[in-house]
């Protein structure tokens, strides 16, 4: 049975059409780009190509663009290469809802000779501004934030925030693993350094991601070795998934425009009409600027990982903002920066859709998921008390 | 995704004996919301023998199932084979249990014991000792006792079985110390520093904030300034940023208790005074 899949900002389906454009490149066109002789200089026209889609998609130069091996290697490569161009600046700004891909490289920093500023957020998982333009100095080597987070989807304003950060001359980075492919993007129109993405969140493969680097930008490669990528990153072409990477974005410009209306009406129905089936629930964070396809919506009084297992019994696949899923204890990073008291952060759940999702899909989980979040209130201690407190207070 | 076995999974889709019983012979509660898991247990008696139970969980798929087989494995059971249960025939029963979740075994063992302490009017056993893992309100003996009772070794078996250090982190080292002691390993004990007079401690940590906390703090926007030094306890008042923070726990407690402990003495705390 095909799954009801709703957990993209996880990963997403590599789309048919990317998958028949990558398979000639292990078969038959198997030729090192680098190589002299025709068959592998073929190779080499085939990533121009790619490059040009994925430089279209934002709005970049294509020489602007690096290929990597995923969000998080373009992640770490911008915020080494900021440092090593500024060796005297040791001040890092970042948020405190970053991916891991940012955060733990920021926590390690912090413990070895940086000072690191963790930018937070409001309850709706809205950046502080005044505390981020406060704690800017001479010394700040570079600003990272993300531009769509992962588990909310709330949108932050990295391109009005770039410009006040370039004029100070530090460099800006941006992690937009999450947001490109699902809202436009243009590169020409900003002022942001660098900014990283990655192949399967857009339905290209996993292992493949890029790094966006404005022209002018002082740059160290974080894998030194070959010539590839113009002497920015080592290493032999990961070939057939730049190519699919390249596919992806080709459809993602022609896709756009599904992923922002029907994409979006179907989320806005489902979390419509979760929150009016189900008391105690409401979204996390702010609606007013968030990503088409996200929805992440605490269920009051009930632990995440059952409510997907529960799901799991019908195929539905989401994911959950709960300790119990990571095999830490804490509920997320992000949950607890927005200060979702614990009764809510425990019991959150994310759905995230794609161009792939279908209206019927949708009404399923308005149907199945109701009856399991009351069975399982129905066995928590902690909804009994809530009930019969608001039985003595009426 | 955990890898639950079959039993687990049919525990948890068809829990046994969901409920409360009215005017139950003991009742055990533990856990909190804050914990992310949380167990009531309650159970009838008649003839010494637990003749039902029931339980209320708010938890992850194998807490649920844990609450459903202790109830299995406690109806029928005298009180006092019920005392032998331990969290192992919970998770035996279950097929076992991934070892990141065995503390989902451990919350119904508790609940057990305090529901048994209850029918037999015992006093709810005061947590007693020192709060070491404030994150889980879990004590130094409560430590001890899961280091010996399940022979563990490392702080990540610690927080699978009872959750100590599964949050922030801050006390590794002391669960560690407890580790180490019980499991005898900590031998020869460094030779204790010579004890700081009053004065010179005082002035000692003056020193300090003056000289490596302020500093931190004013790059920060914020400020620190010190009230008064009872015993171990330092009083200090915040100001600044540091004040209206969410961080400013930590930074409290991580960063300046920290560079006390490591720089005046081990045995200091901090506490902010709010004007
Ligand atoms: C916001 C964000 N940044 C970075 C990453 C890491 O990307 P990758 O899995 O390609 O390393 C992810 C994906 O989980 C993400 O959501
Ligand atoms: S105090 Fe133990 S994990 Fe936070």
């Amino acid at each position: 049975m095909k799954p009801i899949y709703l957990d993209n900002n996880a990963t997403t389906q590599v789309a048919p059409e990317v998958v028949e454009e990558m398979l000639p490149y292990y078969s038959t066109f198997y030729g090192n780009p680098s190589s002299m002789h025709t068959f592998g200089g073929n190779v080499g026209k085939k990533i121009r190509e790619a490059r040009a889609k994925l430089a279209e998609l934002i709005g970049a130069q294509p020489e602007e663009i690096v290929f990597t091996s995923c969000g998080t290697e373009s992640d770490s490569t911008a915020i080494w290469a900021a440092l090593r161009a500024n060796p005297d600046k040791r001040h890092v700004l970042t948020s405190h809802v970053e991916h891991p891909a940012v955060k733990n490289l920021a926590e390690y920093l912090g413990r070895n000779g940086y000072r690191v500023t963790f930018v937070p957020v409001d309850n709706q998982g809205r950046l502080d501004l005044d505390h981020l333009y406060s704690h800017l100095s001479d010394d700040t080597a570079i600003v990272s934030l993300m531009w769509a987070n992962n588990e909310t989807g709330v949108v932050f304003p990295v391109e009005e925030v770039a410009k006040r950060v370039h004029k100070r001359g530090i460099v800006f980075h941006t992690d937009a693993v999450q947001i490109v492919g699902k809202l436009p993007i243009n590169m020409a129109d900003n002022t942001i350094d660098m900014l990283s993405l990655s192949g399967h969140k857009l339905h290209a493969p996993k292992g493949i991601g890029a790094l966006y680097i404005r022209k002018g930008t002082k740059f160290a490669p974080f894998l030194m070795g070959g010539h590839q990528e113009n002497g920015r990153r080592g290493g032999t072409e990961n070939v057939a998934a730049i190519v699919g990477l390249g596919k992806a974005a080709e459809l993602a410009v022609a896709r756009m425009d599904d992923e922002n209306t029907r994409v979006k009406a179907l989320r806005d129905k489902l979390e419509t009409s979760l929150l009016s089936a189900i008391p105690n629930s409401m979204v996390n964070g702010d609606v007013a600027s968030r990503l088409p396809n996200t929805t992440s919506i605490a269920f009051e009084f009930v632990e995440g990982e059952s409510i997907l297992l529960m799901l799991d019994e019908y195929n539905i696949c989401a994911s959950s903002g709960s300790a119990c899923t990571s095999g830490s204890l804490e509920p997320s990073h992000v949950l607890r920066a927005m200060q979702v008291p614990f009764t809510a952060a425990h019991g959150s759940i994310r759905f995230s859709l794609s161009v792939y999702n279908a209206e019927d899909e949708v009404n399923q989980v308005i149907e199945r998921l109701p009856p399991i979040i009351d069975r399982l209130r129905k066995m928590s201690p902690f909804w009994a008390e809530k009930e019969r407190s608001c039985q003595t207070n009426a | 995704m955990w890898e639950y076995t079959g039993k687990v999974k049919e525990h948890f889709l068809n829990p046994r004996n969901v409920g409360e019983i009215e005017n139950a012979d003991g009742v055990g509660e533990v856990g909190s919301m804050a914990c992310g898991d949380a167990l009531k247990l309650t159970f009838k008696v008649d003839g010494g023998i637990i003749q039902d139970a029931k339980f209320k969980t708010f938890g992850c798929a194998s807490a649920i199932a844990s609450a459903s087989a202790l109830t299995e494995l406690l109806i029928g059971k005298t009180v006092e084979e019920a005392e032998k249960l331990t969290n192992d025939h919970i998770a035996d029963y279950l097929g076992g249990l991934p070892k990141e979740k065995m503390h989902c075994s451990v919350m119904g063992h508790e609940a057990l014991e305090k529901a048994i302490a209850c029918y037999r009017g015992e006093p709810d056993k005061v947590q007693a000792g020192n709060v070491v893992c404030e994150c889980f309100h879990i004590t130094d003996l409560q430590l001890e006792r899961a280091v010996t009772d399940h022979s563990l070794k490392s702080i990540e078996e610690i927080t699978n079985y009872i959750k100590a250090g599964g949050g922030c982190g801050q006390c590794h080292d002391t669960i560690q110390g407890i580790i180490d002691r019980v499991n005898g390993t900590l031998t020869e004990k460094p030779p204790a520093p010579k004890p700081l007079t009053n004065i010179q401690k005082i002035k000692l940590i003056e020193e300090t904030l003056e000289r490596e906390i302020k500093p931190a703090l004013m790059q920060d926007g914020g400020d620190i300034q010190l009230v008064d030094v009872d015993g171990d306890r330092v009083l200090v008042k915040l100001k600044g940023r540091c004040a209206a923070c969410a961080m400013s726990q930590i930074t409290l407690k991580d960063y300046v208790e920290s560079k006390l402990k490591e720089l005046v003495a081990q045995a200091l705390t901090v506490e902010e005074v709010v004007s």
